[in-house]
């Protein structure tokens, strides 16, 4: 069986102040290559901390996390940034698009850290583009597109540099429920038709119906971890 | 992409910022344009040739009749005078920079001007001639043979009139003796008809054998007309060039006040501009660094950022800087601005740009993604 991540006895604990707060503890998980997994649970159960250490944005303060082939709670920061640019893609709830870029111009910004030439970028940028079905919005700038498309070029510009692991923090959390459903219809396509292994936190229940198997968290720890087919 | 895209965020903030850098190094372009052409300007001056003039007055007259006294000194070679005319063509905003002179003789001494021999001759013959540098000769359109009427506000003539005719009779290259774009007349023709000063000049110009022994010679022609009525003071010609010059004030130090005056106020626009461009992208340059920047890539961009926004300008800035020197010879000759002030100024632009951008790249570097993403 591969494993897209597997988590051994990670605990996680934040300093405030004079007081250290453990947020993680002892947790164990595996998620295989190709699951779509929703990881839900009520604030503070630990959820977006977990998703911080998965997407390499944290260090973990015990355990071993083993994401997408590779020990990453022994990398630096730069090995780490250079781990996140190969392997990982990431969806914000509140899309975070830089704002003086066009959504073409967003996309291409994962594709400026690799070796592609100019002409081989803006091929994949199209792709992805036409992939979220934004190819006619390319030359448009966020403020002039709605909450649902500017979703969609964040997608975009997770996928366009082909990472193992897409990990989305809320991605309907700003959403109505008609683009919400199109987002996660969208993840689905992509977990389903290109094999894209998908972590996605979120509070609705309906959104986490869309994943093949449902992770949730209480306190620090999981609470159940049921395998499902999704909607 | 993204430096670019970054500096144009706040358009009107960057707008302002930038106009704030041009202005800023236009006026240093101008004012060590001016500063350094003065140094150079001395610098060519030659230790071949003695200024004498009034001790008291540079512009008290002596009389004509020293320079045989002067030709007495050991050391001698040759003797020429000036005496400033001033004068203006047409409109009083055309001044010419016009003296009276032995011409040729004058033109001997400053042998490396080349003065062509048909035109020193044709000063000879030519009571009313007149020898001008190419500059002007072009600026105002004169050609050889041509007449050309030039006013005086000083030196009324005996018949009461305030112009005088010149017949244009050669042109130089080059820095002429009294500067850029000379215009040298015949004394005796000036002389024979100025009403008042007759007789009298504003400066010798001695040649000598040994620059070597410059010094002594300036002592001694200084000894000539000790306790006389027309005491006098002899330098070389650059400590004189020098001595003018400082009568203007210590321009080197005025222009130094001035510019790092205005540079020390852009370093505090600057960097205020980049610390609050810097804070209010915090969520996007964290964004960068989930995508997969490094710590280092991302305060290299701030920098960049920085650097851009200064050096950019200020080569705006040294650009126009270097137009207004083209249109200055209109006015001042033949000046250019050296290239070494456009060279310091990129130094000064990127010191600007490092110091005013350090800071923000070194937060940019330290930020934390998930504190940053969480609004921390």
């Amino acid at each position: 069986m591969t494993y897209a991540i597997q988590m051994k006895n990670i605990v996680k604990t934040y300093t405030r102040g004079k007081q250290k707060v453990e947020v993680l503890h002892n947790l164990n998980l595996e998620v295989e290559k190709g699951e779509f997994i929703s990881l839900m649970g009520p604030s503070g159960s630990g959820k977006t901390t977990l998703l911080n250490l998965i997407a390499g944005l944290d260090n973990p303060t015990g355990g071993e996390l083993i994401v997408a082939g590779e020990r990453i709670d022994k990398l630096s920061g730069g090995q780490l940034a250079k781990w996140r640019a190969r392997n990982i893609g990431f969806v914000f709830q509140f899309y975070n698009l830089l704002p003086v870029l066009t959504a073409e111009r967003n996309v291409e910004v994962p594709l400026l850290l690799t070796s592609l030439s100019a002409a081989q970028r803006k091929q994949n940028v199209a792709a992805a583009l036409q992939l979220v079905g934004l190819a006619d919005r390319a030359k448009h700038k966020p403020n002039e597109l709605s909450g649902g498309q500017q979703q969609r070029v964040s997608i975009a510009r997770a996928l366009v540099a082909d990472p193992t692991l897409l990990v989305c923090d809320e991605p309907t959390g700003d959403l109505d429920r008609e683009n919400a459903e199109e987002i996660l219809r969208l993840l689905q396509m992509l977990n389903r038709n290109h094999g894209k292994t998908i972590v996605m936190v979120t509070h609705d229940p309906r959104a986490a119906d869309h994943a093949t198997r449902q992770v949730h968290m209480d306190k620090g720890s999981l609470v159940d971890s049921n395998a499902r087919s999704a909607a | 992409m993204l430096i670019w895209a970054g500096l144009w965020r706040k358009k009107a903030r960057t707008i302002f910022t930038m106009l704030s850098i041009i202005v800023a190094f236009l006026l240093f372009g101008v004012l060590q344009g001016f500063n350094l052409g003065f140094v150079n300007s001395l610098t060519s001056l030659s230790f071949h040739r003695l200024f004498t003039a009034n001790k008291y007055s540079m512009v008290e007259g002596m009389p004509i009749a020293l320079a045989t006294q002067i030709a007495t000194v050991k050391g001698f070679s040759s003797i020429s005078h000036l005496t400033y005319f001033g004068g203006f063509y047409q409109d009083k905003r055309n001044s010419i920079n016009a003296f009276a002179a032995d011409v040729p003789v004058l033109f001997q001494l400053y042998g490396e001007l080349n003065l062509r021999q048909e035109y020193a001759d044709a000063m000879k013959r030519t009571r009313n001639g007149a020898i001008t540098s190419r500059g002007l000769g072009e600026r105002f359109g004169w050609k050889i043979g041509d007449t050309v009427p030039i006013g005086t506000s000083i030196w009324t003539k005996k018949d009461g009139r305030n112009d005088y005719q010149f017949e244009i009779v050669g042109f130089y290259d080059g820095i002429g003796p009294t500067g850029p774009d000379g215009f040298y007349i015949n004394f005796e023709y000036f002389d024979e008809a100025r009403r008042f000063g007759t007789g009298t000049v504003h400066y010798f110009i001695t040649g000598i054998d040994d620059p070597r022994r410059a010094e002594a010679v300036t002592k001694a022609i200084d000894a000539l007309f000790e306790n006389s009525n027309n005491e006098t003071k002899t330098q070389t010609e650059q400590a004189f060039a020098a001595s003018q010059i400082k009568q203007m004030g210590d321009i080197s130090f005025i222009v130094n006040s001035i510019v790092g005056a205005v540079l020390f106020t852009l370093l505090f626009l600057t960097g205020n501009t980049m610390m609050q461009s810097m804070r209010e992208r915090i969520p996007e340059l964290a964004v960068l660094k989930t995508l997969g920047f490094t710590d280092g890539e991302v305060s290299a961009l701030v920098l960049l950022e920085s650097v851009l926004l200064c050096v950019f300008s200020a080569l705006i800035g040294l650009g126009l800087a270097s137009l207004g020197f083209l249109g200055l010879r209109a006015v001042l000759g033949s000046v250019s601005m050296p290239i070494s002030v456009i060279v310091i100024g990129i130094g000064i632009a990127l010191a600007l740009a490092v110091v005013s951008g350090l800071p923000p790249a070194w937060r940019a570097k330290r930020l934390n993604i998930v504190d940053a993403l969480a609004g921390r």
